[in-house]
């Protein structure tokens, strides 16, 4: 099962170097966000760009790694509208190898697009405020993160009836998640009403927790604390799991 | 001789569409089962049932003695699937994916390179074989499709309508190809809407209809219930159609039907009429555009077979 699902994990990375759609999610799209934010409304919100790119850069990782995870969902709906998993299911494998293969296809764009938008960052000026492990510690939570939220996308990816669709309600689960929280701007500067919202949105704290781990505690939310941010990652991530991982995978075990 | 597919009162029920009610179907080892019927008769989920990907609601089947609903893992490795639904990865090219399946076929990465070879070779694709599948035509993808589903040497083969859509040339190539196949031992289930088609390559011919089994026999025998070929002549002038239609009658079984108006059809039993009608068109000076003699269509047999014919909204139409 293990080598069944590492080939297939290889087949999802070379689609993803074959389309460039997919392609540019990971590698285009944050420099251009990363571009757009700190120079264009850097100066307005924080003063001046150098302040404001420890503060945003973090949020940017965290929004790529939202938007990348949708994929998953896109991706498996294709193969099984083409044909493409009834291939698979011809064959003697084990039934949930494309699946993993697929969840291991999407770890390695994460990889990327974190790795391109740290090094846009250190391009422009960016560079990490705290130890060696507790940077590793970082991208180690959103990995954790995205692969907990990947099975709202499989779920979707399962019942939606083509792969536009697939994106369209993925859409409308990502936006208020990615940009009702502290992304590019502190939270207390929103209206109360939103603050509410914000503070409970797990991908605020994830936000936090990156802030705290590569720009340091002084870029976080006035008052806040590292340990209580990457608490409350882990327990978003159990909920996810516990909440979408048997709703995903009872669905894929119908399709397949 | 053994029956390596054995289905008895298949079922399977979508909502409110009974897509199968109670299929039988043998096939002997080495042999060639043509499954004849419009879109929509269950073709399709027969073979699905067969290839482990549906259950069935009721009925059991078993490829080599394995179960399709208990044993599918063995029965997985037993079978190859080429379909209208099985497909090929467009992102990927011809190599890649075959040496994918070869991999997850549990070949080396070795082995599996040298299999992609040998049947990029078998099929003419070498020269293909570095691109990407989404430029290929639909020949191309029929035959890596194909070539897909022999990567493990399965004993069964399903192919499912292999050759719908493809032009005259590329369905003979296909022909040519499952000759090969058979050649080498390999039983083969194949659905298809052609007579044409099943008489070329089957040894037996099961009819379906609606879910059900309306005829299985030899294809010479099912020639035979459904009454022959069909003499067709085209006259280049107009006026002509009366004698021609006149000529006609008298070789035919039926009377003479004009399915155009410039176009003349008549059922026909034995070879020996095409040369008589040529023999007097030649006398009479007249002069065609179209001599042909063919086997009865879908429709025709379907006629022969159960007194009506279907319409292009498989609807049932009275005869």
């Amino acid at each position: 099962m293990i080598r069944d699902s590492l080939i297939l994990a290889k087949r999802s990375v070379t689609k993803m170097f074959r389309n460039p759609e997919q392609f540019i999610d990971v590698t285009l799209q944050p420099i251009i966000m990363t571009v757009l934010f700190v120079f264009i409304f850097g100066g307005a919100v924080a003063g001046d760009t150098e302040k404001y790119l420890p503060f945003v850069l973090p949020g940017i990782i965290v929004q790529t790694i939202m938007f990348t995870s949708l994929t998953i969902g896109v991706n498996l709906n294709t193969d099984i509208q083409k044909g493409v998993f009834d291939r698979f299911r011809s064959l003697p494998i084990s039934r949930s190898a494309p699946l993993l293969g697929a969840v291991g296809g999407d770890i390695v764009r994460h990889v990327i697009a974190i790795a391109v938008t740290i090094g846009f960052g250190a391009i422009i000026g960016f560079r990490f405020h705290t130890e060696w492990y507790s940077v590793l510690a970082g991208v180690g939570l959103l990995i954790l993160f995205a692969v907990s939220l990947c099975w709202v996308s499989v779920l979707i990816g399962m019942l939606a009836r083509s792969s536009g669709a697939v994106q369209g309600i993925s859409f409308l689960i990502v936006f208020p998640l990615t940009f009702g929280s502290s992304t590019f701007v502190p939270a207390d500067t929103l209206p109360t009403w939103l603050q509410g919202w914000v503070s409970i949105n797990p991908v605020t704290h994830l936000i936090e927790a990156m802030r705290g781990l590569i720009s340091g505690a002084d870029y976080m939310a006035p008052g806040g604390n590292l340990g209580h941010e990457v608490l409350w990652v882990l327990a978003s991530c159990v909920v996810l799991v516990a909440v979408f991982f048997p709703l995903a995978t009872w669905a894929y075990r119908k399709k397949i | 001789m053994t029956k390596i597919i054995e289905a008895h009162g298949l079922t399977k029920r979508f909502g409110k569409t009974q897509a199968l009610a109670g299929i039988d179907l043998e096939v002997e080892q080495g042999t060639v089962l043509g499954v004849l019927g419009p879109n929509g008769a269950g073709k399709t989920t027969a073979v699905r049932i067969l290839a482990t990907l549906l259950r069935p609601d009721s009925g059991t089947a078993t490829i080599a003695g394995f179960d399709v609903v208990h044993d599918s893992k063995n029965v997985r490795r037993t079978i190859g699937l080429t379909g209208q639904y099985a497909s090929v990865d467009e992102d990927l090219t011809g190599t890649q994916n075959l040496v994918m399946i070869g991999q997850l076929l549990d070949l080396s990465t070795v082995q599996a390179k040298a299999r992609a070879k040998e049947l990029l070779e078998e099929f003419d694709l070498s020269d293909a074989a570095g691109r990407l599948t989404k430029t290929y035509s639909g020949g191309m993808r029929r035959r890596l499709d194909l070539a897909a589903s022999l990567i493990g040497r399965p004993q069964v083969v399903y192919l499912d309508e292999p050759t719908t859509g493809l032009d005259p040339a590329k369905r003979d190539d296909v022909w040519g190809m499952i000759r090969v196949l058979v050649k080498q031992g390999t039983t083969v289930l194949l659905t298809t809407q052609y007579l044409e088609e099943a008489d070329a390559l089957a040894n037996e011919i099961t009819v379906i209809d609606h879910g059900r089994v309306i005829a299985h026999d030899t294809p010479q025998g099912l020639k035979r219930q459904v009454g022959g070929q069909t003499l067709e002549v085209r006259p280049v002038l107009l006026s002509d159609v009366d004698r021609v239609t006149a000529m006609l009658a008298s070789v035919g079984t039926r009377e003479p039907e004009h399915p155009a108006p410039d176009l003349v059809s008549v059922p026909v039993l034995g070879d020996d009429a095409l040369t008589t009608v040529v023999g007097r068109l030649a006398a009479e000076k007249i002069a065609v555009t179209e001599l042909s003699l063919r086997l009865p269509s879908l429709d025709e047999v379907f006629y022969s077979l159960t007194g009506h014919t279907e319409n292009t909204d498989g609807k049932e139409v009275a005869a």
